[in-house]
């Protein structure tokens, strides 16, 4: 990919080390000490029971596919061609926004259900995007 | 909350309505409450309450010459309407204030003096959803679909029945954008939008606006037009994202939203006459069908294909035709405010025969907030 023209994050305080992580290749995830919960988007504090006891742990990267869209109408930043926006299940529970990538993005290769693996997209020195891709049987 | 002691006692939209180039976005509000107070046989210095999304109240009360005692400018959407009249009911019962005026307008389609969307790049959504190419409605209300229809076995011939009644309904009111009947094929080649969403299973995008007037039922009486009382009001919200919805089969803030104003009512859903569904995409009458308890889960999709919502059924539902048909500028839930309040004066173009209490409920954002208000033509 040429130049990288899409909006990219812009990191605050509280979600700094996740796009650390993406950006040295590696899913981090928040869980509480206390009650093990882990969840997403990041915040320094648990949101299923208030405390601020939290630590950010690398995530396996798997995940599957929870639903999706395939966006027909033309972008100028994403270009012409069909391109699904997904939501996947991560397998430590929580969800995320995300592009599945390295398939024909077509109802036929995005199944519902089907067993993903992350993939960082880098987009600029500092932003690199968690994109996942179906794993290789 | 003594929400039985309110009552409607103005409401009208925009006198032109669709495409409306020569009028600003903030002149539409005035239209929509000029047109509002004209119903109640009011002026501006009747109103002591203001409320309105979107753009700011101070805005819309300045420019009409209002000064209020009660100020609202929740804004979580396209249901916030839904809320002001909740909060303003309460408000009124608490006696902050006596006459509220409740105002939407957008000039959606011709952008004049509209306000541009910018997500902050910094926020939760610019961080963890705008990089994956969501820009609008369209490809973002729509992601959820995909596992309703796994889990129920629902098919995009379902979800285009639900744009070939509501057009049925469209058909019959003079001030819908599409009247033209469509058939379950028409739909389904419409042209793509964000599979397995065609075009035809998306709102309009037009211009226009509405206003409501509410004052104590107690003086309800002593206007011009038939009175059109609050039974039940029910509000909510879940998350700004889609993504992070808990369960993309249901909307929680549907749930709660619409149990509340159930309760506060004290209806039954056969009591129910009239309904209307915020239908911003063809998904959310059959979430609003089941979230509303109106159907068993997974039977919401089967329920408008067998008719149920159609013309002279039994449960009439989007009645002006919805956001699909009606007309969509952005933010719906006034104007299915404004056709509960019409079903109940027994006013409405596609007239419901003898309909006596009607809901309205709306979604605002996507998916991220819900307000629902039980109407009545009988005083509680």
């Amino acid at each position: 990919m040429a130049e990288y023209n899409r909006p990219l994050p812009a990191p605050t305080p509280e979600t700094k080390h996740f796009w650390d992580g993406c950006r040295d290749g590696e899913l981090r995830l928040q869980r509480c000490t206390s009650c093990k919960q882990s969840y997403f988007p990041p915040r320094p504090f648990c949101p299923a029971c208030g405390s601020r006891e939290v630590e950010v742990y690398k995530a396996s990267g798997k995940a599957t596919l929870y639903s999706y869209v395939i966006n027909h109408r033309p972008r100028p930043d994403f270009g012409e061609a069909p391109h699904s926006i997904a939501v996947v299940t991560l397998a430590e529970g929580p969800r995320m926004m995300t592009n599945i990538v390295d398939c024909p993005q077509t109802p036929e290769a995005l199944v519902l259900d089907m067993p993903l693996e992350v993939t960082f997209e880098k987009a600029s020195e500092d932003i690199s995007l968690p994109k996942f891709r179906p794993v290789k049987g | 909350m003594k929400q039985k002691s309110v009552a409607v006692v103005g409401a009208a939209e925009t006198t032109e309505m669709g495409k409306i180039p020569n009028t600003s976005q903030l002149m539409l509000h005035a239209d929509a409450a000029l047109n509002a107070m004209k119903d109640a046989g009011l002026t501006a210095k009747d109103i002591d309450g203001i409320a309105t999304a979107g753009d700011s109240p101070v805005e819309v009360a300045h420019y009409l010459g209002i000064t209020p005692t009660w100020v609202d400018g929740t804004s979580v959407g396209g249901c916030s309407f839904m809320l002001h009249v909740r909060h303003a009911a309460a408000a009124i019962n608490e006696g902050l204030c006596n006459t509220v005026l409740i105002t939407h307008a957008e000039s959606g389609r011709s952008r004049v003096g509209a306000r541009r969307f910018a997500r902050d790049p910094a926020s939760q959504q610019g961080q963890f959803e705008v990089p994956f190419g969501i820009t609008n409605p369209p490809s973002m209300f729509t992601i959820p679909a995909l596992r309703f229809m796994k889990q129920y076995g629902v098919t995009e011939e379902d979800l285009a029945h639900v744009a070939v009644v509501q057009r049925e309904w469209a058909a019959m009111n003079p001030r819908a954008s599409f009247r033209d009947p469509v058939t379950v094929d028409d739909v389904l080649n419409s042209k793509m939008i964000a599979w397995p969403f065609r075009l035809l299973m998306c709102c309009l995008v037009t211009d226009g606006g509405g206003a409501l007037i509410l004052t104590g039922a107690d003086r309800a009486k002593d206007f011009p037009q038939k009175p059109v009382y609050i039974l039940g009001t029910g509000e909510s919200c879940e998350t700004p994202m889609i993504s992070q919805m808990e369960d993309f089969t249901t909307s929680k803030a549907f749930r709660v939203s619409g149990k509340k104003a159930f309760d506060e009512a004290g209806i039954k859903h056969a009591d129910v006459d009239h309904l209307m569904i915020y239908d911003a995409f063809a998904h959310l009458p059959i979430y609003g069908l089941e979230d509303l308890g109106f159907c068993e889960r997974g039977e919401g999709a089967a329920f408008i294909r067998e008719g149920n919502t159609r013309p002279g059924a039994k449960l009439p539902l989007n009645t002006n035709g919805g956001g699909l048909s009606y007309m969509h500028s952005g933010m719906y839930g006034m104007y299915a405010l404004q056709e509960s309040v019409r079903q109940m004066r027994g006013l409405a173009p596609a007239q419901v025969p003898g309909a006596k209490i009607s809901i309205a409920h709306g979604v605002g954002g996507m998916f991220a907030a819900s307000g629902t208000i039980v109407f009545s033509n009988e005083a509680p």
